[in-house]
């Protein structure tokens, strides 16, 4: 009789766990290829670029995508009405899109967190101010308000990335009021309070962490709102100024070239579009893989 | 009821009042109403004099109030471009905002609830997946990229409908300019209108959807089967009534949306609306152009929205009770 030495499962650790339920989501995975992609074209334009997002080829106005008649290998996606690679400037603009969408994100993130910890961990009159502020940014449709924010403090990309911040911030401050408040009545908030923990190790060491899950899928679609945002304001001419390469801008100036070449408006709409699918795709994967509560 | 319909108008009067306020600290912060009366040919005494009358050297919370009591009459200020009453420029405006923007809610109606409800009851079926990977991309794209392409194929490349403005309009009683009533003023309405329902229909259908299917699972439903009831009644007389009830949440929610689409949408349509206004006015400095502006559009999300929180609750009597979620 052979004696087969019966081998428990390892336990998976979280991550592992996290990562088994992500990868069986065809479409997140995709989409996070898709942004490591565009975060490396981002990190290292300057290398991968083929050419200056500002260098203007005088010979090569509105030359055509190179698979075209009339198309040169050295413009892959061909250039615009002052002879510039959009492949450049297109990868240039991804580093300023994911640097806004970083900048706008973080931010408001962590006063949201902040916000939605003290509301949720004080309640009372602190609660009841904190909400109304938020119930009064709630009142305003975000775009509107970011036009109105960088009508009042002039157009410019600083301007428009804290414009963006601001307007996402009530989505933070509601998520994290409503998981602490969840927490709060835990067990282990309680035995920790009655240990003699501070407020303040309460709020970030016990409470925080584990009300993380929906804050980074929040976070995920948060950066595909942004991205969005800036390049209707960008588009409106209200985000970055002229020469800098942003896509939202890109399209709003190639447009009246439209007719003659459909290239120069195609491709930066075709970048704003995946980027922001890579982003939500990404978003309802780690939603269903962090949070299967919320599956819908 | 009556309480909760009170807590409900207390609190949007108070939001009310904080828009107001906002709008005044624009009008405050970005123009010197001195400079634009007289100009910078007078002198500094004259200045402080006129300073003075007119009330500027008071403390803010006096000058607020003067701005609230006026305000109230519907008197918002004068715009510096058009020189009338920026209530009156913003009135004048007003129809070809609001057709536009009912005109893209009645498509958003006769797309979503179709083909919410077809995903809903077929989740298998080849459409319902074209339909939910159709609005996945939806919630991706920027509108101004579906306008874009809606005028460069529909106006110019095939040259079927027009590319901008607002066509023909005839006047309603005098007091509405409508492009409602004739065929050249539908045309126009046409791209523009369905550029704004492009970015709206996706999440209804998706909301449509997932709440349809959680009502299809419920023993009402079931009972219905087992009663022999047909099965559109049961699709879209019984469940469908369940299915509204978040869609009118989150509709009243999306329409404050659709008001800051249709700045994008009016601004590529060249639609003569409040949207495009509010853009010009913003690249001339018309600043009691713009906070009105604001104060209009603050008034009309705040309204719609008690109105919505207060049908929620005539349909659906839980919410009423303080607490409850």
């Amino acid at each position: 009789m052979t004696t087969e030495t019966l081998q428990a499962p390892v336990p998976r650790t979280p991550l592992q766990e996290f990562w088994h339920y992500f990868k069986g989501n065809k479409g997140a995975v995709t989409g996070l290829v898709f942004i490591l992609i565009v975060c490396f074209m981002a990190l290292f334009a300057d290398i991968v670029a083929p050419h200056s997002p500002s260098d203007q080829a005088r010979d090569a106005l509105l030359l055509p995508p190179a698979w075209m008649d009339g198309g040169n290998w050295a413009y892959f996606l061909g250039t615009d009405d002052v002879g510039r690679d959009i492949l450049s400037r297109i990868i240039h603009g991804a580093r300023l899109s994911l640097s806004v969408g970083l900048v706008a994100v973080t931010a408001s993130l962590m006063i949201g967190i902040l916000m939605g910890l003290v509301a949720g961990y004080c309640k009372g009159v602190v609660d009841t101010i904190i909400m109304r502020v938020v119930d009064i940014m709630l009142a305003m449709p975000s775009l509107l308000l970011a036009i109105a924010i960088v009508a009042i403090l002039g157009p410019s990309i600083v301007n428009a990335a804290l414009a963006i911040s601001i307007v996402s911030l009530p989505h933070y401050v509601r998520l994290t009021r409503a998981a602490t408040m969840a927490e709060m009545s835990r067990d282990y908030v309680t035995s920790s309070r009655v240990i003699g923990a501070s407020p303040l190790r309460l709020m970030f060491v016990c409470i925080l962490p584990n009300c993380v899950a929906p804050l980074i899928v929040q976070a995920t679609l948060g950066f595909s709102t942004a991205i969005l945002d800036m390049a209707a304001l960008g588009f409106l001419g209200l985000g970055a100024q002229p020469p800098t390469p942003e896509w939202g801008s890109m399209l709003a100036d190639a447009l009246q070239f439209v007719q003659r070449a459909w290239w120069v408006v195609t491709f930066p709409g075709l970048m704003i579009l995946l980027t922001v699918l890579a982003f939500n795709l990404m978003g309802d994967g780690l939603r269903d893989a962090l949070d299967p509560k919320l599956k819908q | 009821m009556l309480s909760f319909i009170g807590r409900r108008l207390l609190q949007a009067m108070f939001v009310l009042l904080i828009i107001s306020f906002v709008s005044f600290m624009i009008q405050d912060k970005m123009g010197d109403p001195v400079r634009q009366m007289v100009g910078l040919s007078v002198t500094l005494e004259q200045r402080e004099a006129l300073q003075q009358e007119l009330g500027l050297n008071d403390p803010m919370l006096i000058q607020y109030g003067r701005f609230l009591g006026r305000a109230i009459q519907g008197d918002l200020g004068t715009s510096y471009y058009y020189k009338e009453p920026t209530i009156d420029v913003i009135a004048s405006r007003l129809p070809a905002t609001l057709e536009l923007s009912f005109a893209a809610l009645v498509l958003v109606v006769l797309l979503a609830i179709p083909l919410g409800v077809f995903a809903a009851i077929h989740p298998k079926n080849i459409l319902s997946r074209a339909v939910l990977l159709f609005s996945t991309l939806g919630l991706s794209v920027p509108i101004f990229i579906v306008a874009v392409f809606l005028m460069y194929f529909f106006a110019i490349e095939w040259g079927l409908l027009p590319s901008f403005g607002r066509g023909e309009t005839t006047s309603v009683f005098g007091l509405w300019q409508s492009g409602l009533f004739n065929r050249d003023g539908l045309q126009h309405l046409l791209l523009p209108s369905l550029s704004l329902a492009f970015v709206l229909t996706p999440i209804f259908i998706r909301l449509i959807r997932a709440e349809m299917m959680d009502v299809l699972q419920s023993d009402y439903i079931r009972y219905a089967w087992a009663k022999g009831i047909s099965a559109p009644r049961i699709y879209f007389i019984h469940a469908l009534k369940n299915t509204m009830l978040p869609v009118i949440t989150v509709g009243g929610i999306q329409l404050g949306t659709l008001v800051a689409y249709t700045i994008l949408t009016e601004s590529i349509f060249q639609w003569p609306g409040m949207g495009l206004l509010f853009m010009d006015a913003v690249t001339r400095v018309d600043v009691p152009l713009i906070s009105t502006y604001l104060i209009f559009v603050g008034v009309i999300f705040v309204v719609t929205n008690t109105l919505v929180d207060v049908v929620y609750s005539l349909v659906n009597p839980r919410v009423r009770i303080p607490g409850y979620s």
